[in-house]
């Protein structure tokens, strides 16, 4: 088992989805996460880059993605990962990112509320030079207090 | 994994005389257009209940759920029901992380499909 960060350069182009949730199951599965998390690590990967290519490019293909898998500790020694999503298209305000009211039953809009739901914590920032960066954290023994 | 396993195949065949929309593969942001145009096309072409199998796909996000969603709408529209079957537990939980469980009437079997 590599201790070295996963690292994915990948273009903002929906035929990139399956290879990316592959690579990052079968990190997941090396550093010995549960199938249950391991979906719930992908599922989420996923919906952090359907929401970069839907919305920071506007659905534009060709455009640059970084992501970074890295495993980390909690205070307490804990294991876990962390996916850092770096994207260079559209900024928004990191407050106005949102997961929306799920009584209102349409479809879209589900993606930011799958990730918060899926991580122990979720954290948008602008980044230096444009573009937005995701910072997911993950702990394999449940956490109680979530952001 | 070659490109293939990631692809999805859609099928209406018929089950004791029901048509039943078989799907298989992997529903994302890549391959709901095509699930949406598939399941439209099944719905019209035939009648009662739309009836989609989901126990051959393994992996479905957001866009996956927000494409039954929207075909769901649009066939209670023309008055008639959307009845998934036999989801696989990483399928189901997306729906249940969404609270869409309680908004599809959900099978295992297609002998639980509900009377109308």
């Amino acid at each position: 088992m590599s201790e070295a960060p996963l690292e994915l350069d990948l273009s903002s182009d929906p035929r990139s989805l399956p290879d990316a949730r592959e690579k990052v199951r079968r990190w997941a599965g090396e550093h010995e996460w549960n199938e249950t998390q391991i979906g719930e690590v992908v599922l989420a990967l996923d919906e952090a880059l359907t929401n970069v290519i839907r919305h920071a490019y506007g659905g534009q293909s060709g455009k640059k993605i970084l992501v970074t898998v890295q495993a980390i500790q909690d205070p307490d020694g804990g294991d876990g990962l962390e996916i850092r999503v770096r994207d260079f298209g559209r900024q928004v305000n990191p407050e106005d990112i949102c997961g929306r009211d799920l009584d209102d039953i349409r479809p879209g809009g589900l993606g930011v509320h799958i990730i918060q739901a899926l991580n122990d914590s979720v954290e948008y920032r602008c980044a230096e030079g444009g573009g937005m960066l995701l910072v997911m954290r993950k702990f394999k023994a449940p956490r109680v207090e979530k952001s | 994994m070659s490109d293939a396993a990631h692809r999805l195949d859609v099928e209406t065949t018929a089950v004791n005389n029901q048509p039943v929309v078989k799907v298989r593969g992997e529903v994302d942001l890549r391959t709901s257009p095509q699930l949406r145009e598939a399941l439209l096309e099944s719905a019209q072409s035939t009648s009662g209940p739309l009836l989609i199998d989901l126990s051959a796909v393994g992996y479905m996000d957001s866009s996956g759920v927000g494409t039954m969603v929207y075909v769901k709408r649009e066939v209670e529209r023309a008055g008639r029901r959307v009845v998934l079957i036999g989801l696989q537990p990483r399928v189901r939980s997306v729906f249940e992380i969404t609270h869409l469980d309680k908004f599809f009437t959900i099978v295992q079997d297609l002998d639980e499909v509900p009377e109308p």
